[in-house]
């Protein structure tokens, strides 16, 4: 028997993926553990070794657009064994998603997030849709993708009538937007615009995943903010005292500890300090954590990404430093594993390096909380009566009001002000 | 007695049992109200009593045409009509029985009486004071008696029972309904089947079969008026062959009673009237919802013509009181209530429930040859503006068939030209009855003719009479 190559799930958000390039070629000969081709998936780009030696036949979805998880790409014939043809791609319906996590384990948040997407699979259309024959006709007659409908049918099957349905509201939104609550369709977009004012770009995964999850943040999470201005001059001569001890390795520094990684450090241990505010939420129980794991939102091309400091209170400023050092330019090139960004009790942005003076960010679920942190400028500030010139940074925390009400989420922002304004408390 | 539930059912029959069931088994805390006998009309009175009088009526017609088969058969062949009866009747009380243990099996309380909703989650049982055919039945072991229960939920689901025409009501002695026409004392010689539905074409064929002269009259154009045209004509043909006398168009407008026979007065669509003797006559106009004692006027529950309104999931006007099958409106079909009682107890238990789409509901009638069909005529068809591609195929094509000794017959399948969706199929002949669940299953799935083309029907089999109809709507058909 010929061994299946399949589209693994390399990310636990992960419904589908895109293979960007193939290293070998239809006919090959290729060894167990060789490198077969490269995915890219909202996240990340990710090398899949060959399960076995062998020759690759059947070689698809080269550039085929969103694969599902668990379809067969290749196979690998052994060499005495007859090429038997082509088989059909597996179809949504009959693929098994693994449910491989433990239970009880509350502490990794990836889990309540896979589990639903897992739900996904089988309820929603991608790829290889869900749908009966008649549904299937239709919507090739018509041009519909079958992914966009939702589907009413038994187990989230598309039936005709949704696909007749999901027809009528698409004209219905193109010839008049009223009384439409929904997002305005494509195609009523791009009548606002004359053709040739604007080129399109199709999206993503990672747009896509950006677009979903922050929609449905916003749509779920009842947003709280609460703002406090830090000083920071203490912090900055910390800093560059600390900074200015930094052994010399080949000649440069061993570490440069920036304020971001302070930021870090602080929002950490105010958790610890302020544990009911180091929660995630679920609709039945409040998931209480016992680290904080500090998710560091990192812009790269075409998107952003958190990786994240895992345990972060118990790490040293210059740990976390040359972690976020290793991640950034890792992020950068979309080679982060998916376990170093899945996850995490609390996230930060920190847009002080353009200038930002404040802002607030969308909390990102499993997390409670996510601070937005400004620039550090200086300010005229009045000290015991006295006008007196400071470094001050204005941070604003979101909090989901479900798991965080308005007063714990300002106990948590005092508990971190008091940390950043006195960083030596924070080495304590 | 008194006692509170989560789900109060009102009758007992397919509709009813049926809910009970699916509601224990959701763990609903049910019980379940019958008046005179579990499995209502259908399992006493209806479809199961009146198949084993038609498997008498086809042995013994197997048995006068032994010679077709090469058997002979040395004497006379005979019935004992008492025997025939008694043998449908205990088909009847042994699936009786088998309903009181499938409930006592899930844990429905039965409660024996007749049921007035006083108020909303509130019915009252007082003592049954008549019953709608034959003795009445004393109440099961364990049965709970007469009182005041209480359910946050009343599902009523009392069924329907025959219609009469004013000036033509059943007398029960020479003008039947389906009751009286089930245990017949003797034989009649002659019979005037008033109506051409299921049931007035079911007796017809009976009757005909066992000897009767029988004359069969039908006030729209074709006979068995809800089944597709070609196949009603095709119906009418084999019938007439058979010796039934066949009026459409014609309306019974009065009944003379005799002593021991009816003189019908039938006016033609043409205004020509005759007249017809026969020692009976069936009354089998339709029948009519059991909405009335229940207090639902009362109460407001919206009705129309006879039926509770439902939107689809049973649930009526009023909170708390819900309604299926028969009462609940047409199609009057055991299968149809059985289906809409566990759509309307999913709803309530909150499960993602749909209503039931009529069109895919199959019709069976159980006349010689049979009759089934499900989804839209041709003519209805053509009225919804679809573009058709017709396929048809005869049981003279079909080698099983044949062996059978059963080569007239014709399986029709209509198909969107567009889609290709299958919107109706139509079939008579030999154990078509049998056959229809094919393409019920087809259409339930969505399938389109290219999945049936490419499905495999076992050979010799009728049912490859099914794939050559599909083939044929294609211009496919191998064995035509």
């Amino acid at each position: 028997m010929p061994v299946d190559v399949i589209l693994p799930r390399v990310d636990m958000d992960m419904v589908s993926g895109r293979i960007s390039r193939w290293f070998v070629a239809e006919g090959d000969i290729v060894k167990k553990g060789q490198v077969l081709f490269e995915i890219e998936t909202d996240k990340s780009a990710m090398e899949v070794d060959s399960p076995t030696s062998g020759i690759i036949k059947d070689i698809s979805g080269a550039s085929s657009g969103d694969i599902l998880v668990g379809s067969s790409v290749a196979r690998i014939f052994q060499e005495s064994e007859p090429y038997t043809g082509k088989t059909a791609v597996s179809s949504a319906s009959e693929l098994k998603v693994e449910n491989k996590f433990e239970k009880n384990s509350f502490l990794d948040h990836d889990k309540l997030e896979s589990i639903s997407d897992a739900v996904d699979v089988s309820s929603n259309q991608k790829g290889i849709a869900n749908a009966t024959p008649l549904a299937r006709r239709l919507a090739k007659e018509k041009s519909i993708d079958l992914s966009l409908v939702q589907g009413t049918g038994p187990r989230g099957r598309v039936q005709s009538e949704d696909v007749l349905k999901y027809k009528t509201d698409f004209i219905a939104d193109s010839k008049s937007n009223s009384a439409n609550i929904s997002a305005p369709s494509d195609l009523s977009v791009k009548k606002l615009f004359s053709s040739g004012s604007f080129i399109e770009v199709p999206h993503d995964t990672m747009r896509k995943t950006i677009a979903r999850r922050l929609l449905e943040s916003k749509q779920t999470v009842p947003h709280f903010y609460v703002s406090a201005d830090c000083e920071l001059d203490r912090l900055l001569s910390a800093r560059e005292e600390m900074n200015a001890a930094a052994p010399l390795v080949d000649g440069k520094p061993a570490y440069k500890i920036s304020v971001n990684d302070f930021v870090i450090k602080a929002l950490a241990q105010a958790l610890i300090r302020v544990p009911d505010a180091n929660v995630s939420w679920t609709e039945h129980a409040m998931l209480k954590h016992l680290h904080a794991d500090v998710g560091v939102a990192v812009s790269i091309p075409g998107g952003l990404i958190t990786p994240i400091v895992r345990q972060a209170e118990t790490k040293s400023l210059t740990q976390i430093s040359a972690e976020m050092k290793d991640y950034a330019a890792r992020a950068k090139a979309r080679k982060l594993k998916p376990e170093e960004y899945q996850g995490g009790t609390t996230a930060v942005s920190n847009l002080g390096m353009f200038g930002v003076k404040e802002f607030s960010a969308i909390v990102n679920p499993p997390h409670a909380t996510i601070l937005a942190v400004g620039a550090g400028e200086q300010r005229a500030v009045v000290k015991g009566g006295q006008l007196a010139i400071a470094t001050v940074m204005t941070v604003t925390l979101s909090t989901d009001h479900r798991a965080v009400d308005g007063a714990l989420g300002a106990e948590l922002i005092q508990t971190f002000k008091k940390l950043i304004e006195n960083p030596l408390a924070m080495l304590a | 007695m008194s006692g509170t539930y989560d789900i109060l059912i009102i009758g007992g029959g397919p509709g009813g049992y049926v809910t009970a069931i699916r509601a224990a088994q959701l763990g609903f805390k049910t019980a379940l109200i019958e008046r005179e006998h579990l499995g209502g009309i259908c399992l006493n009175w209806g479809c199961i009593p009146t198949k084993a009088l038609l498997r008498s009526a086809e042995i013994y017609h197997y048995a006068t045409h032994a010679k077709d088969y090469g058997l002979t058969l040395n004497g006379s062949m005979g019935f004992d009509i008492a025997d025939i009866v008694k043998r449908s009747r205990g088909v009847s009380s042994q699936l009786n029985g088998g309903v009181g243990f499938l409930l006592k099996k899930n844990k429905v309380e039965l409660i024996w009486g007749e049921a007035t909703i006083t108020k909303p989650g509130e019915v009252m049982v007082k003592a049954s004071t008549k019953s709608v055919a034959g003795p009445p039945i004393d109440a099961p072991k364990g049965a709970l008696a007469i009182g005041t229960y209480t359910a946050k939920n009343i599902i009523v689901a009392t069924g329907a029972r025959p219609r009469a025409l004013p000036g033509i009501e059943p007398d029960k002695k020479l003008i039947w309904t389906y009751f009286e026409a089930m245990v017949p004392q003797a034989m009649p010689k002659s019979l005037l089947v008033m109506g051409s539905g299921a049931i007035g074409i079911e007796f017809a064929s009976f009757y005909r079969t066992m000897g009767a002269d029988v004359t069969v009259v039908e006030v729209m154009p074709q006979i068995l008026p809800v089944e597709d045209a070609e196949i009603a004509a095709h119906a009418r043909k084999r019938f007439e062959k058979q010796g039934i006398k066949i009026l459409t168009g014609a309306k019974v407008t009065a009944v003379a009673k005799g002593s021991d026979s009816v003189t019908a007065t039938i006016v033609d669509d043409k205004g020509v009237t005759q007249s017809i003797t026969a020692d009976r006559m069936i009354s089998a106009v339709g029948v009519v919802g059991n909405i009335e004692g229940l207090g639902l006027e009362a109460l407001g529950v919206k009705m129309d013509r006879g039926c509770i309104v439902t939107d689809g999931l049973g649930n009526t006007n009023i909170p708390g009181i819900f309604a299926i099958g028969d009462v609940a409106g047409p199609p009057m079909l055991a299968h149809k209530a059985e289906h809409e009682g566990v759509i309307c107890i999913e709803g309530i238990k909150g499960l993602h429930v749909h209503p039931m789409d009529k069109l895919k509901i199959p019709g069976c009638t159980y006349c010689h040859p049979q009759i089934a069909s499900v989804g839209l005529t041709e003519a209805k068809a053509k009225d919804a503006g679809y573009e058709l591609k017709v396929g048809r195929f005869p049981f003279m094509g079909n080698g099983k068939a044949i062996a059978l000794g059963e080569p007239d017959g014709l399986v029709k399948t209509i198909f969107d030209a567009k889609t290709g969706k299958l919107l109706g199929a139509h079939m008579i002949g030999a154990e078509v009855t049998e056959l229809i669940q094919g393409f019920v299953v087809a259409m339930g799935l969505e399938t389109t003719e290219e999945e049936l083309m490419h499905t495999v029907f076992p050979h010799p089999t009728l049912s490859e009479m099914m794939h050559e109809s599909v083939l044929d709507a294609y211009g496919r058909a191998i064995h035509m």
